[in-house]
């Protein structure tokens, strides 16, 4: 099975949506060929900008466009695009409610070589928390085809957190994606895995030894992390035994936090979180860095056991 | 086209309104800016009464003039002559900064009819402006596009992000006016983080810069016009202005950046808009 970056399906979607809505704009900040808005500025020069190294003006002009109709897809690096602009994002998108779509690239520990002055890992944490934002985090290509779609006609603000690494496809044409909801990508009746991005596929994987071993375990991919499915949630955490929340990004204020909130208040049940464990990361490969951070379907699975022991 | 004789009196006349409602509003509210809103009186004036064509009745034209108050602190000024406009009742701004408003401390676009931009945390305005100017090119309309600018406010790195790219996409549809009055929270804004010279920075940005009296009302306009003919380029219309202007205590005063004026001083400031005459 061919493998696909999120970040090459991403370029793709642009081009689509810009051949059909003329008001798609896509601003970057030198890093085009990286966040592959290249293939739009290829196309629709005339709707391209390239706002050079300068983050903070690059989110203003977005919240300009867009009040003037047009709908500004914004990218550059994942740590770029939120952690260097924060109060821009807060105060000049999401207070005026402004239809701009920050979609970043190069996310989490997966950046890989360039290190954790790079590597986003605080950003869902970031734009969860500011009022009218949107969160999604897609999983692989297809996903990715849609939720861009769904971004161009979406009314508001949207953060969406795209990768670097080629990942495997999960999904096929067949599958919908709706903003707010979560999706049962295996059914299981002891446990539920609750994925997104980068480790909806370990948790898949996951999954199928744990049925070998003969544990039945429910794998939700959460592509978005807020406005969260709750009812989904909800749903996992009175039919099976627990939850296992699995993502690329600090345990902190992420996908693991969100769906312990909402466990906490409808229905206690134990949460147990794999994630970045509140620590910088380093150099080195995607898988290796993964490895030893404890991202892998080894340390889901340990999760699993450890709730069902 | 010049400005006239009857044009100009009636204007003068204008700011006095909103110098006073300026006052009455932050007094109101016991909380607020005036003397960054007081100094950029005739400006703002001269902007929603003689320049820009909008019209509260067509509030979301594509063609209509935008103006994006980067110095967002200066609220009063904004509202004061968005309700002699008519985009809300005039009795609205005695609700200024209080509970349940559409008057937020800082201007809110999604709040109230007639704001173009949520601003108040400083150094955004300039980039929106951007924005709203770059879309005005894109779709080939002809409006054009205002922003003021605090002199403190330019000590922000953002607003030379932006500077830089109003130039490099050659945004002559857009004119800033800086209000230079020279005072800023803590001081003068020379002692804190001189931004001196501000003419050579612009112009080094690629801006076409005009130095102006900020509260003449003839210069103010004889800029705007100059920066209609400047073609490749934005226009920073650098206006020399004084804090508190009108309000004779309150001229020059570092501590009326963010005071409100007790009653007494409240009448004081009216009368002396009044030219001495008692308070309306």
């Amino acid at each position: 099975m061919t493998k696909i970056a999120t970040r090459d399906a991403y370029g793709k979607a642009l081009v689509e949506i810009g051949e059909k809505n003329p008001n798609i704009i896509v601003l970057d900040a030198d890093l085009s060929k990286s966040t592959k808005t290249a293939d739009f500025a290829k196309h629709y020069p005339e709707r391209f900008f390239d706002m050079g190294i300068a983050e903070a003006n690059m989110i203003g002009t977005a919240a300009g466009l867009a009040a003037s109709g047009k709908i500004p897809f914004v990218s550059t690096f994942a740590l770029f695009g939120t952690l260097r602009v924060g109060d821009q994002i807060r105060n000049s998108i999401c207070y005026p409610h402004l239809k701009v779509k920050i979609a970043v690239t190069h996310s989490g520990l997966t950046l890989g070589e360039d290190g954790a002055s790079h590597q986003a890992i605080e950003d869902i944490a970031m734009m969860r928390a500011i009022p009218n934002m949107t969160v999604i985090v897609p999983a692989d290509a297809e996903e990715t085809k849609k939720v861009i779609h769904a971004a161009a006609e979406y009314d508001g603000p949207m953060y969406i957190r795209l990768g670097r690494p080629a990942l495997p496809q999960v999904f096929d044409e067949s599958y919908t994606f709706e903003i707010g909801k979560g999706t049962v990508v295996n059914q299981g009746s002891d446990v539920t895995i609750i994925a997104m991005g980068v480790m909806l596929h370990p948790a898949l994987e996951a999954a199928k030894i744990l049925e070998q071993e003969g544990i039945s375990a429910r794998v939700i991919n959460m592509a978005t992390i807020k406005p969260i499915d709750q009812e989904i949630i909800i749903q996992a955490a009175k039919e099976t035994k627990g939850i296992v929340t699995a993502e690329e990004h600090n345990i902190y204020g992420g996908l693991g936090s969100a769906v312990a909130e909402v466990v906490t208040e409808h229905a206690p049940t134990t949460v147990k979180r794999v994630g970045v464990n509140d620590t910088f990361g380093e150099s080195g490969k995607p898988d290796e860095l993964l490895e030893k951070y404890g991202l892998t379907k080894e340390h889901i699975m340990e999760k699993v056991k450890e709730i069902l022991k | 086209m010049a400005i006239e004789a009857q044009t100009l009196a009636s204007l003068k006349q204008t700011a006095i309104t909103i110098r006073k409602d300026i006052v009455k509003m932050v007094a109101e509210a016991s909380s607020g800016h005036p003397g960054g809103s007081l100094s950029a009186a005739d400006i703002v004036t001269v902007l929603y009464f003689n320049e820009m064509n909008i019209d509260p009745a067509n509030q979301n034209d594509p063609n209509r003039d935008r103006f994006v108050l980067s110095k967002g602190h200066a609220s009063p000024v904004l509202y004061a002559a968005l309700a002699e406009k008519g985009f809300f009742p005039r009795e609205e701004l005695m609700t200024f900064r209080k509970i349940n408003s559409r008057l937020q401390g800082h201007p809110s676009k999604k709040s109230l009819p007639g704001v173009e931009m949520s601003t108040g945390s400083l150094g955004q305005g300039l980039a929106a402006a951007n924005g709203i100017a770059l879309a005005g090119k894109l779709d080939k309309r002809d409006y054009r596009v205002f922003t003021m600018l605090g002199d403190g406010e330019i000590q922000e790195g953002m607003i030379w992000e932006a500077a830089m790219a109003a130039d490099h996409f050659k945004l002559d549809n857009l004119t800033a006016f800086l209000d230079y009055n020279h005072l800023q929270i803590d001081g003068n804004v020379e002692d804190i983080m001189n931004p001196a010279p501000v003419d050579d920075k612009f112009r080094a940005f690629g801006w076409h810069v005009i130095i102006i009296d900020g509260h003449d009302m003839k210069q103010i306009d004889d800029a705007i016009q100059e920066a209609k003919q400047i073609k490749g380029k934005p226009t920073m219309i650098i206006a020399n202005t004084i804090k508190g202007k009108g309000i004779s205590y309150m001229e020059n005063q570092v501590g009326w950046h963010g005071t409100a004026p007790n009653k007494e001083q409240l009448q004081q400031a009216l009368e002396e808009l009044n030219g001495g005459k008692q308070n309306d």
